[in-house]
């Protein structure tokens, strides 16, 4: 037989923030207290076993209203990914206009999910 | 004073922020003509635009946004009610209130580029100036004045706007949520942050923020201590960091020095009122907002108030449901079809709670009051508005998260004519 251990967490799924104490066996969660709606599981479930975060940054952009631009991974992508994630995104620079939801990188580090453009930006001048 | 153009519209919103934005889709709704946001920045959206990380529209899109997309929706929602936007325009001086039939309306003035100066009449307005962060100067720290000490928004602008990294090694005064989200910001962009340094025993940002900007990446959250000298001479060399006491006193002996090249401030936000108090409206003491009704209606009647600018709000959504219930009070107002309530209560703070917004109540329609508790309490409380008109029972309550009381209309006239104030409170179970 395994042992069971407690973990306790923040649920970050979204900005209430319920203090959660799982109880945990292995990477399985057996037991859950403290989520105050069904995400709140699959959250728990995820920080235990791999925890995904949704990731943002900014990529340069040339010619633009703004030399930078906001973007996003589409879903969340595993937390341990986020440093190579970004060493990628890093090396993208692209030319003005970009449309909102523009796909910048596409499978980002075999994650499965894309980076995509957070708004639209025009060309200079603003 | 003199101006190219006299413009008049029916409702005039100050502010293309998230809470000027959804005025103005709610005045055009009800069906205000002219309703013309005037924004001085080259585009709307207001702090949102720089906030690029996840966290927005939960409530309102039942998704998770960043700032950006979050504006982009509304921009969406703006074109299609018919919307005016004025943008790259300056409101910097506003008119006392006419009367004029027994009704007031409001008369200010615009500065830009293209038109000039220009006075705006308008039959109602929507101020959504926002607010701005504390700056460096009014932080009382000893020492030196070096380069690379910003506001954890300035910081954030240079990054997520402007593309560059004010600094390598960073400190960062105070616990609040954008220095937390500006932490994991700057790690992530290549940057070493050496620590959040907090004088209260609790963290002043939410607790996902704390687990997800600084847990996460290992980024070392001191509670109890004060950042209390800068060093360096031409750029910062380093801060000088001591323990504090519940009072805020330093704790002797523990002061030491703490290697960095730039400091970030994220010590509290203060609303934006210059044109509130020039238009010659109430501010509470407290909040530094001006005091409002259930519609959002300041003490001067065609004026309306919603977002940062009456209380500093942590989630946008609740933001943008004020911004409506404002911009649909102020288009009924420009139409003269605003009707308050029959009865006049003021919303006093009981025990454990502080900052209360609205804090007029007539009666007039049903009331969302928000608040924040004065210390974090954790374990079952409850969360009452006396005399018996809401009780809530919460598992816990943070100063970090705000609370809300929903007061039906109908219970308030309900109450004893001699029933004139309201009082709200926390207690622990
Ligand atoms: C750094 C940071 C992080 C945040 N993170 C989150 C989060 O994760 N989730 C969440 O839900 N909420 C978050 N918030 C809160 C939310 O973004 C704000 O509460 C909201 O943006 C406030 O909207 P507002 O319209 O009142 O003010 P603002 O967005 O500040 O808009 C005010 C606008 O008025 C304009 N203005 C001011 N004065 C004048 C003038 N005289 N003439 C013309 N224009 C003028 C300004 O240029 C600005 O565009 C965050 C806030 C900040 C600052
Ligand atoms: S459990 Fe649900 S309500 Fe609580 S933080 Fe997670 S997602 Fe939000």
């Amino acid at each position: 037989m395994s042992k069971t251990e407690t973990k306790k967490f923040i649920c970050v799924a979204c900005p209430v923030g319920c203090a959660l104490t799982a109880t945990i066996d292995g990477t399985e969660v057996l037991e859950l207290e403290g989520n105050t709606c069904p995400r709140g599981v699959t959250y728990a479930r995820d920080e235990v076993a791999n925890p995904m975060r949704t990731f943002t940054s900014t990529v340069r952009v040339g010619g633009g209203a703004l030399p930078v631009c906001p973007v996003r991974s589409r879903t969340p992508l595993p937390l341990k990914k986020v440093f190579d994630v970004t060493k990628e995104v890093a090396k993208v620079s692209l030319p003005a206009p970009i449309t909102i939801g523009q796909v910048i990188i596409e499978n980002i580090c075999g994650t499965g999910t894309d980076i995509i453009a957070c708004r639209s930006l025009g060309v200079r001048p603003r | 004073m003199n101006a190219n153009t006299v413009k008049n519209v029916d409702v005039a919103v100050i502010g293309g922020g998230p809470a000027g934005i959804a005025a103005a889709i709610a005045a055009r709704k009800e069906g205000a003509e002219r309703v013309v946001v005037f924004e001085r920045d080259w585009e709307a959206g207001g702090i949102l635009q720089q906030c690029i990380h996840p966290g927005f529209g939960l409530h309102m899109f039942k998704e998770e946004l960043t700032g950006p997309e979050y504006v982009d929706r509304y921009l969406r929602l703006a074109e299609e009610a018919g919307v005016e936007f004025s943008l790259n325009t300056m409101v910097f001086s506003m008119d006392k209130p006419q009367s004029f039939d027994g009704r007031k309306s409001a008369s200010f003035w615009v500065m830009s580029p293209k038109r000039g100066v220009e006075n705006i009449k308008a039959k109602s307005v929507v101020l959504a100036m926002g607010c701005r962060e504390r700056p460096a100067g009014a932080h009382a720290i000893a020492g030196t004045r070096p380069a690379g000490v910003y506001t954890a928004g300035t910081a954030q602008r240079f990054v997520n706007m402007e593309g560059f990294l004010p600094g390598k090694k960073v400190v960062i005064r105070g616990t609040g949520d954008i220095g937390l989200i500006m932490a994991r910001r700057m790690v992530l962009e290549g940057a070493e942050v050496v620590g959040a340094f907090g004088a209260m025993p609790w963290p002043a940002g939410l607790r996902r923020n704390v687990a997800q900007c600084l847990d996460d990446f290992g980024i070392p959250c001191y509670l109890g201590y004060n950042v209390c000298e800068l060093h360096g001479s031409k750029r910062l060399e380093g801060v000088s960091v001591v323990q504090v006491d519940r009072n805020r006193r330093s704790i002797e002996g523990t002061m030491r020095f703490v290697e960095c090249d730039t400091l970030l401030l994220a010590v509290g936000l203060i609303p934006e009122n210059e044109l509130t108090r020039m238009a010659g409206i109430k501010i509470d003491s407290y909040t530094g907002g001006p005091v409002v009704n259930e519609f959002m209606q300041t003490s001067e009647e065609c004026f309306f108030a919603a977002g940062n600018v009456v209380v500093v709000y942590d989630v946008v959504d609740f933001v943008s449901q004020e911004g409506e219930r404002a911009g649909k009070a102020a288009a009924l107002y420009a139409a003269g079809k605003l009707e308050k309530g029959p009865r006049y209560f003021s919303v006093e703070a009981g025990p454990n709670v502080k900052g209360i917004s609205p804090c007029e109540l007539t009666g007039g329609q049903d009331a969302t009051l928000f608040l924040r508790v004065l210390e974090p309490v954790e374990q079952s409380c409850r969360l009452y508005a006396e005399p018996g008109i809401f009780s809530q029972k919460l598992r816990y309550a943070r100063p970090s998260e705000m609370n809300e009381v929903r007061v039906s209309a109908e219970k308030l006239n309900a109450l004893p004519p001699d029933v004139k104030a309201i009082k709200i409170g926390l207690e622990i179970l």
